[in-house]
């Protein structure tokens, strides 16, 4: 039922309406090849999680349907919820069970034989294997993430989300965590991830979804995405402050800094052309020189910030 | 079929019943013993014979249900209300397994643990009385069919429950009052006509009539009728339990 070029994950005019009658999810679309890496960011509420959870299979969905490497999530159950693998935002465990037994436990509950020498690989590659025998509910909150995620792994997925997977991680964790999402990359595995830390989507993820309200507002390529939306500043360090700019140049809608001794342009580098020669120019013309230029780049939480208030607007 | 979801599942589950060994199998062991003193020594030596056996053996079969009901029912309800309170029934709703397998391995567990308790306080009662068994296999099939459908029971149960209060009312204020009221520690010929009438209408004296009949073949109703009613429960436990899975009743939103 797989072709190389058939995506891996399908969701076709997917909505949800819990029992209440809030509508959490509207109408999403939305394709995702083997072997990316997702990104989905949106505020609090926005929907990531039960978009998550109905593709998983915790949540029916309302409309629409899903597909994964073909098979449908509610026919086809059982393949496709061996293909997937979940961690979930919540830190939930066992508090009992022994580190080892309850990543055995799932993956017999997946379906898998059992391979101890698999689960002593997964362990040690999340740094657990010293805790293995250890009570769950021993274990530090950083330690019951790894924990979670040795879990999702426990029988080889092909498809892996983390949800919010580095809620509440040390830097040391989240590096690991990020080395790790690389190496299953590598081996195939497609991954997407909730984050509310832009600069994680930044510089892990190929693509970046936006959730709003229910509503995927952007799926892009993250490169593109920065070039289309993301606005770029010239800062121009003057020689001599000024009071304020200049009638002639007005059309620049320039801002000024430091005191007067900044000129700051913001231009977009989609258009036709950015500006930045005229406005040299005219600055000549306008006798305002210049020791230093610049150029910075909106961030990704720019664009995020910049995306949610237009379309709650 | 999902054998090693089905296994997992059970086998998680008879491991939180060797944790909690002191509970499980010391606690029942226990209180049997103390039936056994006071109802059997004390006001047994009172009570001449019931149906032509002693007293302290005819409650053994009452004694057997009032565990296997109240454990059965406890497990299971537990065993799935526990992962759905903790957060952790995520797990199990993301796994490639079927209604039919979750409940084989929760019900199946619960119930194990239900027989062997069942077989621990026959022993028990040996130690107290003169134990006769007339039909060994009627009465393990009594046993293992009261053991399931009170599991299943139970499961439904840990679904529908969504505290910790609701999960213990219905073992408390149900079904412990239907054994005693159910011909568990007397015989209902014991009681003015019309409250056999009543008696009669209450389930769990089919259960422990027909229990009694595999040991000491005296009954209050014929032992097929008793068979084909804790079958016919098994059958609607079934039903409800298919009904939840299919709707997601209570466990997906
Ligand atoms: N079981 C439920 N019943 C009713 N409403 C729900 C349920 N689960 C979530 N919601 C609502 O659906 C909306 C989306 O929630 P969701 O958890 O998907 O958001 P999220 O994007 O994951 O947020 P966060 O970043 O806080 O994790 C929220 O308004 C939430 O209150
Ligand atoms: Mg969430």
């Amino acid at each position: 039922m797989t072709n190389s070029s058939a995506p891996i994950l399908s969701v076709q005019n997917l909505g949800k309406t819990y029992s209440g009658g809030f509508q959490a999810l509207k109408n999403i679309n939305l394709e995702i090849n083997k072997g990316e890496i997702i990104a989905l960011l949106g505020p609090n509420g926005a929907g990531k999680t039960t978009l998550i959870s109905t593709i998983c299979g915790i949540v029916s969905p309302s409309t629409g349907s899903v597909t994964v490497a073909g098979y449908d999530i509610i026919r086809d159950y059982r393949q496709t919820r061996t293909i997937i693998g979940l961690v979930p935002q919540e830190l939930t465990t066992d508090s009992f069970e022994s580190v080892f037994n309850t990543v055995s436990f799932s993956r017999g509950l997946f379906g898998k034989a059992p391979d101890p020498a698999y689960i002593e690989k997964v362990l040690r590659s999340l740094s657990l294997w010293d805790k293995k025998d250890s009570m769950i509910m021993t274990l530090s909150g950083g330690m019951k993430r790894r924990v979670l995620i040795a879990k999702a792994l426990s029988h080889e997925p092909s498809v892996l989300f983390l949800d919010e997977p580095t809620a509440g991680v040390d830097v040391e964790l989240r590096k690991d965590m990020w080395n790790i999402v690389r190496e299953l990359q590598a081996t195939g595995v497609t991954i997407i991830l909730t984050t509310h830390y832009i600069e994680e989507a930044e510089e892990i993820a190929q693509r970046i979804g936006v959730i709003n309200n229910g509503e995927l507002i952007l799926m892009e390529d993250k490169n593109s995405l920065m070039q289309k939306l993301g606005k770029k500043q010239l800062l121009l360090e003057l020689v001599e402050p000024i009071d304020s700019i200049p009638e002639a140049l007005a059309e620049f809608d320039l801002e000024l800094g430091k005191d007067g001794a900044q000129l700051i342009y913001t231009f977009t580098t989609t258009g036709e052309r950015t500006g930045i020669t005229t406005l040299l120019d005219d600055l000549k013309s306008a006798g305002i020189r210049f020791h230093d230029l610049n150029t910075t780049q909106s961030s990704l939480e720019d664009i995020f910030v910049n995306l949610v208030h237009e379309s709650a607007a | 079929m999902n054998i090693y979801g089905i296994l997992a599942i059970y086998k998680f589950e008879m491991a939180r019943t060797r944790r909690t060994l002191l509970q499980s199998i010391v606690a029942p062991v226990i209180t049997t013993s103390l039936y056994f003193i006071v109802f059997g020594a004390a006001i047994g030596s009172r009570i001449q014979e019931v149906g032509g056996v002693s007293y302290g053996a005819f409650i053994v079969p009452g004694l057997i249900m009032l565990n296997l009901l109240t454990h059965s029912i406890s497990n299971a309800s537990f065993g799935i209300y526990f992962p759905k309170f903790v957060g952790t029934v995520y797990e199990m709703l993301s796994a490639p397994i079927s209604t039919i397998e979750v409940v084989l391995g929760y019900v199946g567990a619960a119930a194990t643990k239900s027989i062997i308790l069942g077989l621990i306080i026959l022993v028990t009662a040996a130690f107290f009385i003169d134990l006769r068994i007339a039909h060994p296999i009627i009465m393990l099939l009594f046993i293992v069919l009261t053991a399931v459908s009170f599991s299943l029971l139970g499961f439904i149960l840990g679904i529908w429950a969504d505290n910790f209060e609701k999960l213990s009312v219905v073992p408390m204020l149900v079904i412990t009052p239907l054994v005693f009221l159910g011909g568990s520690f007397y015989s209902t010929d014991m009681l003015p006509p019309l409250w056999q009438t009543v008696s009669l209408m209450n389930p769990v004296l089919y259960l422990v009539s027909g229990l009694r009949w595999s040991f000491y073949e005296i009954s209050e109703v014929n032992v097929v009728v008793s068979l084909a009613s804790v079958s016919l429960f098994m059958l609607i436990c079934l039903g409800i339990v298919t009904y939840i899975f299919k709707t997601g009743y209570k466990l997906r939103s």
